[in-house]
């Protein structure tokens, strides 16, 4: 694209006056088109981001009317214990599944690439949770995990009396549980996202490095893993955006509880907003969700996309 | 002279399909052996078979005297070149030649030693920094060529290494591959269905068929005295001319009543009754003008076709009706439409039995 750009501009110089009707009547219909995504993402996008900031500023309650009155919402969302226990089991989950997932399901994917028979059918059986919504996931789960109906229950009534297993009830396991289910909904679509790359990778890389005498997890740690870079940066983002959202799940398997020890920021923001009748605390912290975002973003887009046209 | 690399009795199946069958090769220290066929003959699973990346089913490989049928690849002692380089592409060059070596745990002034060789002799010295993306196909093959000499080896195994590169870069490598050989003097088995390359490089081509060896012979041999149809029809380009007919003691007849006196053909086992036969002569064989009435053989034809080749010259003509290409100097002038002499000295040629294929 660098390479193109060039003569394009100093084109541009020569016809000065011409450069904005250019711009506006080049490659019209593709314009016309895009209009409305354009409009879009100006309007939903942009607008109702700027609209959130703004009114997080404000003392808003049941409707956004309030007046400004500077960072008193902020001051007040992180007086807040139930805010605090969220961001605090948030970073735990996201660290703790983001790793997870993606070990899983490279581990996944490397068994499935051995020329396993039944490759489709462990395949299609692996992806399946993730055709589930996260409301069927957490309700599935919830029944499992339920002390005296689940398999703690089912286990004592076999004569294992001493059998436990109430994560769910348990204020310091909850978060684990959340994190059992999350990755069983999961790592099947990580698993088929690392197999693809996987498969991408010349038959004779491999070959290459059997007659090299390397043994077979370097070869995936030192070279197989470095040529799926694309494919790892993919799986991060979509794990990633799924972490920052989680909300479903735990309103299914445990709304929060027991207490407050499974509350996450999606689920403040929304019980502030629609339940509380509190908007303007609601935006105050969905605001900090999208700087926790944004400070995470920047410099790995900078990383990626920054420097000096870095494209290898 | 010892062997090098001894290949007895192997056979390799992937279920039902035969791909190898039977198959003996003894390759002498030093030789340059190329596997030469068809996509689909078996030479290159024959090679994977020698590198041990192919379990076979039965039969054994020796390599410098070791039985090395079940061995790992790392410990049979050779190197090896892929068509597609198999370059790790995310390290240097420098990284992709010492990454088996540093596994292995070898000292690092002994692999540094190694390296640098390795580069002196492919002069990629000046590539060592840069990564595979930033290199052209003929350097990327290079590095690929130094991470099998960086490993100190007996045997290189080539698997089409050139394929992948444009025709003049293809021939220039070809040269550079010839003056490795020449100067490292390693045993190398190289795979490739281009028989200019197989020609050029080999001390002995071994022409495969269907998982069969079909002649392993010295170039000027395979090229001059096939054993059969198969291997006559294979190598060379233009192809050589075939007349089918009848051979009675040394008299040949061809399918459209063209008589050939074949006293001056050396047979291998003199026939005697009237059997289907082919007799084959090589366009450069076949003689023009005064030339070709000095020849045993001779009969007047019509040019059809010219091919000026620059240096040479293709024409295209008839014996009966018969197409015949035959090859002449390229200040030679003839044209479309013209009656020339054409002649050939069966000597030169090949007779193979229609029946059995081989030659008689």
């Amino acid at each position: 694209m660098a390479d193109t750009a060039l003569p394009l501009e100093a084109g541009a110089k020569v016809n000065r006056p011409s450069l904005l009707k250019r711009i506006i009547l080049h490659n019209l219909p593709a314009k016309i088109a895009a209009l409305p995504m354009m409009v879009t993402v100006l309007v939903v996008f942009v607008g109702c981001t700027l609209w959130t900031i703004y009114y997080s500023f404000t003392n808003s309650k049941l409707l956004p009317t309030g007046k400004f009155v500077g960072i008193e919402q902020y001051e007040r969302l992180f007086a807040t214990s139930r805010w605090n226990v969220s961001v605090t089991n948030l970073i735990t989950y996201g660290v703790l599944s983001l790793i997870f997932t993606l070990v899983v399901g490279f581990i996944l994917a490397v068994l499935i690439d051995q020329k396993i028979r039944f490759e489709s059918a462990f395949r299609t059986i692996m992806l399946y949770p993730f055709a589930l919504s996260f409301i069927v996931t957490g309700l599935v789960w919830q029944w499992i995990m339920n002390p005296t109906l689940g398999l703690q229950g089912t286990m004592r009534n076999l004569g294992w009396e001493n059998f436990t297993f109430d994560w769910i009830a348990n204020p310091r396991m909850v978060l684990y549980a959340l994190l059992i289910a999350g990755l069983w909904q999961g790592t099947g679509f990580c698993m088929v996202l690392m197999l693809a790359g996987l498969r991408g990778v010349d038959e004779e890389i491999w070959k290459a490095a059997r007659i090299d005498g390397i043994p077979t997890w370097r070869t995936y740690v030192s070279i197989v893993v470095p040529m799926m870079r694309g494919v790892m940066v993919t799986a991060v983002v979509i794990i990633g955006s799924g972490i920052v959202r989680l909300y479903d799940l735990v309103v299914a398997l445990t709304n929060g509880g027991p207490g407050i020890s499974s509350e996450v920021p999606a689920k403040y923001v929304y019980n502030y907003m629609f339940s509380g009748g509190n908007i303007g605390q609601g935006l105050a912290a969905a605001t900090m969700m999208l700087l926790s975002v944004i400070i995470i973003l920047i410099p790995w887009a900078y990383l990626e996309f920054g420097g000096k046209g870095r494209r290898t | 002279m010892q062997n090098s690399v001894s290949i007895r009795d192997l056979s390799l199946n992937f279920g039902s399909v035969k791909v190898l069958q039977h198959l003996d090769l003894d390759i002498a220290q030093g030789e340059f052996i190329v596997l030469l066929g068809p996509s689909g003959c078996g030479k290159s699973t024959l090679l994977n078979c020698i590198a041990g990346l192919l379990d076979v089913s039965d039969g054994q490989i020796f390599i410098g005297g070791k039985n090395v049928t079940w061995l790992e690849p790392k410990d049979r002692g050779i190197g090896m070149v892929f068509q597609s380089y198999a370059l790790y592409p995310q390290m240097t060059v420098e990284r992709n030649l010492s990454f088996g070596l540093r596994v292995a745990g070898m000292k690092k002034d002994e692999v540094e030693r190694r390296v640098a060789r390795a580069a002196e002799i492919l002069q990629i010295e000046p590539l060592l920094d840069r990564k595979p993306a930033n290199l052209s196909g003929g350097q990327r093959q290079r590095v690929a060529i130094g991470r099998a000499l960086v490993r100190d080896v007996d045997v290189f195994l080539f698997d089409e290494p050139l394929s992948n590169l444009d025709a003049k870069l293809r021939s220039d490598l070809r040269v550079e591959i010839k003056r490795l050989h020449h100067r490292l003097k390693n045993t190398m088995i190289y795979v490739t269905h281009d028989q200019i390359e197989a020609l050029t490089l080999a001390d002995r081509i071994a022409v495969m068929k269907n998982g069969v060896i079909q002649q392993l012979s010295d170039p000027h041999t395979i090229y001059n005295k096939p054993v059969n149809l198969y291997v006559a029809g294979f190598i060379g380009s233009p192809q050589m001319n075939m007349f089918e007919g009848t051979l009675e003691g040394t008299t040949f007849t061809t399918a459209d009543g063209t008589v050939v006196s074949v006293d001056t053909y050396d047979f291998a086992a003199p026939s005697n009754g009237p059997i289907q036969a082919v007799l084959g002569v090589r366009p450069e064989h076949i003689a023009l003008g005064e030339a070709a009435a000095a020849m045993p053989f001779s009969i007047d034809a019509e040019i059809e076709i010219v091919e000026p080749m620059g240096s040479d010259t293709l024409a295209w003509t008839k014996i009966g009706n018969k197409a015949v290409t035959f090859r002449c100097d390229s200040d030679v002038v003839i044209e479309t439409g013209q009656m020339v002499r054409i002649g050939f000295d069966p000597a030169r040629g090949s007779i193979f039995s229609a029946e059995t294929t081989n030659r008689l």
